[in-house]
């Protein structure tokens, strides 16, 4: 903890003293206000996953769970973290539909230069886990409207909305 | 790029956080999904930020007689997953799927978007066709605003700068109210190139958003649309005061909301959200 020279102009700044939780394992520190929960994230945690990009919560490459919601980690500041738990796209591997959606977005060729992915993924998983078991067939339009917030610059959409849709196929099927 | 460095401030009341607008300059975080682009392009540079998250009971949705009460910091998704929402303001049941994306709408707050009254926001247009009042509070008393006079023009509302946007009362609809809603984007999600909110029944309210530089009552098309006449309607939105933006100038902006005014008629209904 305690990248010096990350601070840089606002040496001056009040700390603010946090605890978190990431991905199951608690993490306390102090932090300027002005600090964006992403940027803590890759660069006080260590979790270089989480991808920054716009910085103005357009792209989606910064999406991650905080308290069980999906949101732009960018558009967050690290001390309203506090006392929250947050998972990234590392935890989402472990999570409930983490190792399906790993597997088909490998077999649709859902990532190409995989810098939206951990976005896609954290919008993908909010969108399953709202996809009832009696669904009948994956909803196209839905899942593009639940991704339209993530912009995939090699605009490999296609193989993305094909990735999401096997595995709400498989959900309602029953299958996971 | 980064916010500008700011005193972080997190009351967890209102009265608290009414004492630290009270000494200036400090601006107000709620979902913070535009002040904080906004603070990140160094567009704002408040000294001091209010942050309201931590406040119980700026959120939530209660039923109050024969309206609605509207807690500032209810987020989109809460307004999005409320039975009464859908069954009392369809209208905002309607707007939602098209105010953002997904994980903005898990922040975004209803206060927030009012507060702020960017010209292209549904929510102001939403609350205008709706007849809603905003309520304010300060240190020195509370005070409720017609939504009609609210929005005053570019990010400019009647709220005063140690005030609080606290609540939004919407009235329920008179039986019968018919009410469409329609916007063009060039992204669904995105910003509206044009849009509309209209309620037909015992009053006759059209509210345009997008095409301005604030929301804007359309009271020739009320007129119209009170006795039917889409095309009467149309034709009188001539008068309106259309501001260009980068991706319209005034000619294609009185097109657009011609466009939106018939479409959102054509696909307006009674009854509760069936957009």
């Amino acid at each position: 903890m305690g990248r010096v020279e990350y601070w840089g102009e606002h040496g001056m700044s009040d700390l603010h003293k946090i605890s978190v939780t990431i991905n199951g394992e608690a993490i306390r520190a102090s932090v300027p206000a002005r600090l964006n929960l992403v940027d803590f994230i890759r660069t006080e945690a260590g979790l270089t996953g989480s991808h920054v990009g716009c910085e103005h919560g357009v792209c989606g490459a910064c999406t991650i769970e905080v308290d069980g919601a999906m949101v732009r980690g960018c558009l967050m500041l690290a001390v309203q973290a506090d006392g929250a738990t947050v998972t990234t796209v590392e935890g989402f591997a472990d999570s409930d539909f983490g190792p399906a959606l790993q597997e088909a977005f490998q077999n649709n060729h859902a990532l190409q230069c995989g810098y939206c992915t951990p976005g896609m993924l954290a919008s993908a998983l909010e969108y399953l886990r709202g996809v009832r078991s009696s669904a009948t067939g994956p909803d196209r339009a839905a899942i593009r409207d639940h991704i339209s917030g993530n912009y995939c610059r090699c605009t490999g959409y296609q193989s993305i909305v094909n990735a999401i849709a096997e595995v709400a196929t498989s959900k309602a099927e029953g299958k996971s | 790029m980064k916010a500008p460095d700011f005193r972080y401030e997190r009351p967890t009341d209102v009265e608290a956080a009414l004492a630290l607008l009270a000494d200036g300059d400090a601006a107000v975080l709620a979902g913070g999904q535009s002040l904080m682009p906004m603070m990140n392009f160094r567009l704002a540079r408040p000294q001091v930020l209010v942050d309201l998250n931590r406040i119980d009971g700026l959120a939530g949705i209660a039923e109050d007689g024969e309206a609605l009460r509207i807690g500032a910091m209810t987020r989109y998704a809460d307004l999005a997953g409320s039975d009464l929402i859908a069954t009392y303001a369809p209208l905002i049941a309607r707007a939602l799927p098209h105010i953002a994306h997904p994980a903005i709408r898990n922040r975004g707050t209803i206060g927030g978007s009012v507060a702020l009254a960017d010209p292209a926001a549904e929510m102001p247009a939403l609350l205008m066709a709706m007849g809603a009042q905003i309520a304010l509070r300060s240190t020195s008393g509370m005070r409720e605003v017609a939504a009609d006079d609210f929005f005053l023009g570019l990010y400019e509302t009647a709220r005063a700068e140690d005030e609080l946007v606290t609540e939004i009362i919407v009235p329920k609809p008179a039986p019968g109210t018919r009410h469409g809603f329609y916007e063009l984007a060039r992204r669904h999600g995105d910003y509206a190139m044009a849009g509309v909110a209209l309620a037909v029944g015992e009053a006759v309210r059209v509210a345009f958003f997008a095409v301005s530089d604030h929301a804007l009552r359309a009271p020739e098309a009320e007129a119209a649309l009170a006795s039917g006449d889409i095309d009467a309607a149309a034709a009188g939105l001539e008068g309106l005061d259309f501001h260009a933006d980068p991706n319209a100038d005034v000619a294609t902006k009185k097109h657009l909301a011609g466009v939106v005014l018939r479409r959102a008629w054509a696909g307006s209904s009674t009854g509760g959200n069936t957009a």
